[in-house]
């Protein structure tokens, strides 16, 4: 049963390198970018809900909308100010532009606040542990993985179902001949952070209901972890993203629980050398020929 | 219906096009032919609004449109069939035909022509929920004609629509070209395949390194030994 604890835990922190990691490899996917302030909108995220269940006393789901809408408004903020102007651009300059953008959350959030660390609270959400095969799972860890698949099927709505969403991936397959189409590529590449960065606040929210600790710079290395998910993955793809994000949650449970918690952070980053080695499209990754 | 006055296109500093100016009446099947290279791409680009002409003038029914921006001209009814096709390979062939109607808002009347795009080409119909990217390139061309009347163009550019196609393919593509534009839309048609595109045509340009160099009746230029030795294989 010991086992079964652990693929619970791990699924808890996999949903949310899932979350992120759908952020990165939609943004990814539309314009090449690896937006590494990703992680920053994440640590917003987690700041906007706690300061909604403790200052604002607005309850869980309103704090967890509250934290989405604003990373989402902010996401396509950053898009605007600083990626768009480099569309143009080298990739390693968009690039760097995306590391300054991350630094740059960062330290205004300790500017402004300061950069001691927060702790959610404890009655945020019905905390209860039931016990299923002698396993026990905790109420926080059901609404971890009930929030990432409702996102999750929601996202999968938008993305197949909506005209952004189609318009979404006709410009990430080819943005001119989406242009053709009258699809207005600007819009739709705000709506892409719109959505992904949403998607990283709500990450940031149970995030803080699940290990409590909240700070300016949490956001770095699960924003490392979740790109490292997705790139697992395969990077451009949603399915990827999910997949990636629960294998790495689940096999750095299963590295902490052997006895190697030290090696935990070590452990994605090998996976990271070694898929980049052996299969750098990832397990979703694109392998389509053109045909002419 | 379309007046293209002097424009010059540049790709940087390098121009691609030099005082071209070229025009289409209502009705009609213009080509524009010329050897790679020659621009004619360039212009197709440049009157979808994915380029902007840096001299010049583009009226569309009275009204200019040069460096308007794509989804504008889209809307006042000039869609391309761009050259290679470029399907969205990762989505369904009903996907795309669902796209070139993207800015149309009558959901009636974008089901009237989904039924007419599938009546042009059975062979879509028989692969709608297939992905583009399993097409051949025939079907892929077929979907990308397709995609584009989706949109209800009065005016449609196709940029090379015979390009890697067997001579069979060819002949159904060149057909359905003509019965489109027997059901009411202009067409402009930009080729390489210069005898089968002035078999179809009323008028026609030629092209050469960025200048229009020939134009006049198609059939005229069909004899001319200019045309003959450049584009038709000899004398």
């Amino acid at each position: 049963m010991e086992w079964l604890q652990q693929l619970v835990n791990g699924i808890s922190i996999g949903s949310i390198y899932a979350l992120i990691a759908l952020g990165y490899t939609m943004v990814y996917g539309i314009i090449k970018l690896i937006n590494f302030a990703h992680g920053d909108i994440f640590m917003i995220g987690a700041f906007v809900g706690f300061y909604g269940l403790t200052h604002w006393h607005i309850g869980f789901i309103p704090s967890l909308l509250a934290a989405m809408i604003i990373c989402s408004i902010l996401g396509v903020v950053i898009e605007r100010l600083a990626y768009k102007r480099l569309r143009n651009a080298t990739r390693i300059a968009a690039l760097i532009t995306a590391i300054g953008m991350s630094l740059l959350i960062e330290y205004t959030t300790i500017f402004f606040r300061g950069a001691q660390p927060e702790a959610y609270p404890d009655d945020a959400v019905i905390s209860k542990t039931f016990t299923i095969f002698g396993t026990q799972i905790s109420s926080e860890s059901i609404i971890i993985l009930a929030t990432t698949i409702i996102l999750m099927v929601l996202l999968q709505f938008i993305v197949h179902k909506t005209k952004i969403g189609k318009a979404m991936r006709a410009v990430s397959h080819d943005m001119e001949a989406a242009r053709l189409m009258g699809i207005n590529v600007n819009n739709t590449i705000s709506a892409t952070f719109a959505i992904g960065s949403a998607l990283a606040g709500a990450a940031g929210v149970v995030f803080g209901l699940y290990y409590t600790k909240i700070d300016p710079l949490m956001g770095i290395i699960p924003g490392v972890k979740a790109f490292i998910a997705a790139v697992l993955g395969g990077i451009g793809s949603i399915p990827g993203a999910m997949t990636g994000g629960m294998v790495l949650g689940i096999v750095e449970t299963i590295v902490s629980a052997v006895g190697f918690s030290m090696w935990r952070d070590a452990a994605a980053f090998i996976i990271l050398i070694l898929i980049l080695i052996f299969k750098p499209a990832g397990i979703f990754g694109k392998n389509t020929r053109e045909k002419v | 219906m379309l007046k293209v006055e002097n424009i010059d296109v540049y790709y940087g500093n390098i121009q691609a096009l030099r005082e071209v100016s070229l025009e289409v009446n209502e009705g009609e099947i213009v080509t524009l032919i010329g050897a790679n290279g020659a621009g004619k791409t360039t212009l197709l680009k440049t009157l979808s609004g994915l380029l902007k002409p840096k001299k010049g003038t583009i009226e569309y029914l009275g009204k200019s449109i040069a460096g308007k921006a794509a989804q504008g001209i889209v809307k006042s009814g000039i869609s391309q069939v761009p050259e290679g096709r470029r399907v969205f390979a990762n989505m369904s062939v009903e996907e795309n035909l669902d796209l070139g109607a993207y800015l149309r808002k009558d959901r009636d009347g974008i089901k009237k022509d989904m039924e007419r795009v599938y009546e042009l080409f059975p062979r879509l119909l028989e692969r709608k929920n297939q992905s583009a990217g399993t097409l051949s390139g025939g079907e892929q061309q077929m979907l990308a004609m397709g995609r584009a009347i989706m949109a209800k163009p009065k005016l449609l550019l196709l940029d090379e629509p015979s390009m890697g196609l067997a001579p069979l393919m060819v002949q159904t593509i060149f057909r359905i070209i003509k019965e489109i534009n027997e059901a009411g839309t202009t067409v402009l048609l930009v080729e390489q395949n210069a005898h089968m595109a002035l078999s179809i045509a009323q008028r026609a340009y030629v092209i050469e390194t960025g200048k229009v160099v020939l134009s006049g009746d198609a059939k005229e230029l069909q004899e001319s030994d200019e045309v003959r030795a450049a584009y038709l294989g000899g004398l």
